[in-house]
């Protein structure tokens, strides 16, 4: 499997990548073509109905972040929902400034929030949102920045395990706390919304849609090789070590808290990507994203695939969200016991997910997977 | 007048008559016994009021001060009715009334001698007694002088205390004679207060002594209008006293804003101490301890409604059922979740966090989505009064001292009993414990049940400060976490000194940044200070850090 061949390109010799990318991309073609038939053919697949497929395909970037800083590096993050947000307050605070003075206030520069809570001039760090460069480089750099400095502290302290997973969740508290608030500037509690266009596209457009759910697409699959070719690269290697035995691996000579922090920010970035082309399909951004109840529930979409494959995570948050549409459509009372019961149920009765159920069935010797067993020997 | 006394007896007659087909011979006695004694002061009374009705404004005050002087019980209500302008006289008959309702044509109206209701009369039937500015000042005064003349010394002092700020000339003379008169030493300093107010207005200098030390708002009003007298020795004075009483305010507000953190803290620490032994001593992540809080708080509903209409006993009573309730839930969680996910934490926290959704959904779906409404019996209610500028609510007093009691108790169980030795050695050591013939699971078990009856506890005393609904835990599980990771996990001290610390800062935090930011920075300042100090303020040593 360990050829010479550029990191990046190692992926392309797995046969479970291969096999991956072969679904996800001929779902995809389906999808588009179903769509472009004509409304009345029986095989017509709505626009309402891919934005929600566009929108599984987001969160399934999501769960991918996540299970690459669970799976393979044992940290149990709550905050990743906070990444997705921040990512998606970047979208939306350009979408915000694209509208420009078709808002019901009609102010050429004010958002219309701002102009209801009577701001004269806009805040120092709305500047440059109106440039889509500006706009989708800060899509990367805030959760990257937020995860820098908080891993950076967490890390080099030695943090880990549940103390992490509960100081994660306490930021992504804080935070949903602080955008509650209208002083931030950041909409308080209705969040950015009304949005018009992106990059000259009618939102409402059916074109834009399609052509969002296909970039939703194209970012999981290629979030899901750069995470792949994280994990078979060396350094994927040493993050496993880091997960099964971090101390053995610190006093083999590893600089474990640098690993923990690169991958940390690598994966928080995902999160923001997913976040950011989440925004424009559902319309709105507001604080509910930082809810400690959404978080989690990454957490378990992810522990639904199967720890520590990846694809797993796909399957796991396409399944879970699936059945949310489903279960919220039919009795939205159920839907919080069925919620809490998969997790129960996954933790105690599927630790290693569907994934493993699959891996089970079919003998894969795939290293990380047999990994993923023996992830609970900690010294 | 005949007219009026016919109808009286006729009045009379039927009432008899009433009481005598009542069942109970021994309340006939009694009844027309008050009617005998009524029936004369009501005569008396009857001339009173129709003298007020009658006269012209200027004898009216005579009329006023005629009322007062009587001693009637009722006169108060009189002059009230009367300054309120509710006072009326029936046209033909003569009677006095008091208006219940102005709205409409047909007013409700109350015999003004009984206070009985007397039917609806039409408003051109009735004649309002008519009245001033002028007689307002003058019942106004009247009624504190009338009121400072009750038997009840509480009621005096309030009457006391409105007069501050509130005496004009007339009154002085009588007040001061009142005041030399007073047995009790708070009425006779207020009514000191009130005449040093009035002397102070006047320009005497000297009465700034009687003021000083005062934290009554009117005594630093009056203080500072006088600080800005054109007499150099009045505002001299009147600075002077009123740095001290600033100086003491700030102090006071000191002890306020100290009060409530510890309230807060006191809250936080019951949230947290169940916790502490669940998550601290056992090491093993509980999600769902906010829902068993959340529990304890609607056993303590649920005790007030097999128990109406008393509240007081119903939550003595939940502090048990609710300790019951969350212990059994909690071990009901253990056995059927956490025993299978020993030693793998990360997943007990999400399988926990699942036991939380169904427990909230559960009692949306059986209880009701909506908040209940707990009632706070009357012993807990109102507030502990130390001075002007400072006073404790008692609810909160009441739960200080519960979450101290509980944590005595909890860290008597922990140090002295034989429990409490298992639970220290199944932690420490659980192989060695197991083969000196300590029966771990079971220590486990009871461990949990203790630290989620706990839990049960927090959610009894929780009814009497929060709203009782389905997301009552989830608002407090990521505080408690806090709290236990603050203090030093497996520490029940370090819980306690935590606790409390983070509700003062959060309430010294709270003025100067606002709740919700003040709760940002305290979160932010525990992010920060877990990097520093991963263990917490009291990390455990030796073997036992090493879990």
């Amino acid at each position: 499997m360990m050829t010479s061949r550029h990191w990046l390109a190692r992926p392309f010799s797995e046969r479970s990548t291969l096999t991956f990318l072969a679904v996800l991309c001929g779902a995809m073609a389906l999808v588009v073509l179903a769509n472009l038939l004509p409304a009345d053919h029986p095989l017509h697949v709505s626009t309402y109905t891919v934005t929600l497929l566009g929108k599984y395909l987001c969160y399934a970037l999501l769960a991918v972040a996540v299970d690459l800083v669970w799976g393979y590096l044992g940290i149990l993050s709550l905050g990743h929902g906070a990444f997705f947000a921040l990512g998606g307050y970047a979208m939306g605070m350009y979408l915000m400034r694209q509208i420009g003075d078709r808002g019901v206030y009609g102010d050429p520069l004010l958002p219309d929030f701002m102009v209801f809570l009577d701001w004269d001039s806009l805040p120092w760090y709305w500047l440059g949102f109106d440039m889509p460069g500006v706009a989708f480089a800060m899509v990367l750099l805030a959760p990257g920045l937020l995860a820098l400095v908080f891993g950076f502290l967490a890390f080099r302290s030695r943090v880990t395990g549940v103390y992490l997973s509960i100081i994660t969740q306490a930021l992504t508290f804080a935070l949903m706390l602080a955008f509650f608030r209208n002083e931030m500037g950041f909409g308080g509690n209705n969040g950015l919304t009304d949005f018009k266009e992106l990059l000259g596209f009618d939102l409402s457009a059916d074109s834009t849609r399609l052509g969002l759910f296909i970039a939703s697409g194209v970012a999981l699959a290629l979030g899901f090789l750069l995470c792949r070719a994280i994990v078979v690269s060396k350094l994927g290697r040493v993050c496993v070590a880091v997960r099964d035995a971090e101390s053995r691996t610190r006093f083999l000579g590893y600089r474990v808290e640098r690993y923990q922090l690169f991958v940390f920010v690598v994966s928080a970035m995902l999160a923001g990507v997913a976040g950011a082309l989440y925004v424009p399909q559902v319309g709105i951004i507001n604080p509910s994203e930082f809810s400690p109840l959404f978080s989690i529930e990454i957490v378990v979409w992810v522990a639904l695939g199967g720890r520590a494959t990846l694809y797993g995570a796909v399957i796991g948050a396409l399944a879970v969200n699936y059945a949310k549409s489903v279960f919220t459509g039919i009795m939205p009372e159920a839907w919080l016991f069925a919620l809490g019961a998969l997790f129960v149920l996954v933790t105690v009765l599927l630790p290693q997910g569907i994934a493993g159920l699959l891996s089970r069935r079919r003998q894969h010797d795939d290293a990380p997977n047999n990994m993923a067993v023996k992830q609970e020997a900690t010294p | 007048m005949n007219t009026t006394a016919w109808r009286y007896w006729l009045k009379a007659l039927l009432l008899v008559s009433l009481v005598a087909l009542g069942p109970c011979a021994l309340g006939q006695d009694n009844a027309a016994e008050q009617d005998t004694s009524a029936t004369l002061e009501e005569d008396a009374g009857r001339e009173l009021l129709q003298a007020l009705a009658e006269a012209n404004f200027r004898e009216k005050e005579a009329a006023i001060d005629a009322i007062a002087a009587s001693g009637d019980t009722r006169a108060r209500g009189w002059l009230e009715s009367f300054a309120e302008g509710k006072l009326a006289q029936v046209k033909d008959s003569g009677d006095i009334v008091v208006i219940l309702a102005n709205r409409g044509r047909q007013w409700p109206v109350a015999d003004a001698l009984t206070m009985e209701e007397a039917g609806e009369v039409s408003r051109r039937e009735l004649d309002r007694v008519a009245i001033n500015n002028r007689l307002r000042g003058h019942l106004d005064s009247t009624l504190a002088l009338l009121d400072l003349r009750v038997d009840d010394p509480a009621q005096r002092l309030i009457a006391a205390k409105a007069l501050l700020g509130d005496v004009d000339t007339e009154v002085v003379e009588s007040l001061s004679e009142l005041a030399q008169n007073e047995s009790d030493p708070e009425v006779a300093a207020a009514l000191t207060q009130a005449i040093a107010i009035h002397r102070l207005e006047q320009g005497d200098s000297a009465a700034v002594a009687d003021l000083a030390g005062s934290l009554n708002g009117q005594v630093r009003a009056a203080l500072m209008q006088a600080s800005r007298s054109e007499d150099a020795m009045v505002a001299d004075a009147a600075s002077a006293a009123l740095a001290d009483i600033e100086q003491s305010l700030k102090l006071n507000r000191a002890a306020e804003t100290l009060y409530f953190g510890l309230s807060l803290g006191s809250v936080l620490v019951l949230a947290a101490i169940g916790l502490a032994i669940t998550f601290g001593v056992m090491g093993v992540i509980n999600m769902a301890h906010g829902e068993l809080i959340m529990l304890g708080a609607y056993t303590t509903w649920a005790m007030q409604q097999l128990l109406p209409g008393q509240p007081g006993l119903a939550l003595l009573l939940a502090i048990p059922a609710g300790f019951l309730v969350a212990a059994l839930v909690g071990v009901a969680i253990e056995r059927g979740v956490i025993q299978f996910l020993k030693g793998r934490p990360l997943e007990t926290l999400l399988a926990t966090f699942g036991v939380s959704l169904i427990l909230q959904q559960l009692v949306r779906t059986l209880i009701s989505p909506l908040n209940r409404t707990v009632v706070t019996p009357e012993w807990m209610s109102g507030s502990l009064i130390i001075n002007d500028a400072l006073s404790l609510t008692l609810n909160r007093l009441y739960v200080l001292g519960f979450a101290v009691l509980v944590f005595a108790a909890l860290m008597l169980v922990m140090r002295r009993t034989r429990l409490g030795l298992e639970v220290r050695a199944v932690t420490q050591n659980r192989a060695m414990a197991r083969s000196m013939g300590i029966r771990a699971t079971r220590v486990d078990i009871l461990t949990f049940a203790l630290g989620s009856g706990v839990a049960g506890l927090a959610g009894v005393a929780l009814s009497q400060l929060t709203n009782v609904g389905p997301n009552l835990g989830q608002n407090y599980i990521i505080d408690s976490f806090m709290v236990v990771v603050f203090g030093g996990v497996g520490n029940l001290w370090g819980t306690l000194v935590a606790g409390l610390s983070l509700g003062v800062i959060n309430q010294v935090l709270e003025p100067w940044a606002g709740a919700v930011l003040a709760k940002i920075l305290v979160l932010v300042f525990i992010i920060l200070f877990i990097q520093k100090r991963p263990r917490g303020l009291f990390p455990q040593k030796g073997r036992a850090a090493e879990g």
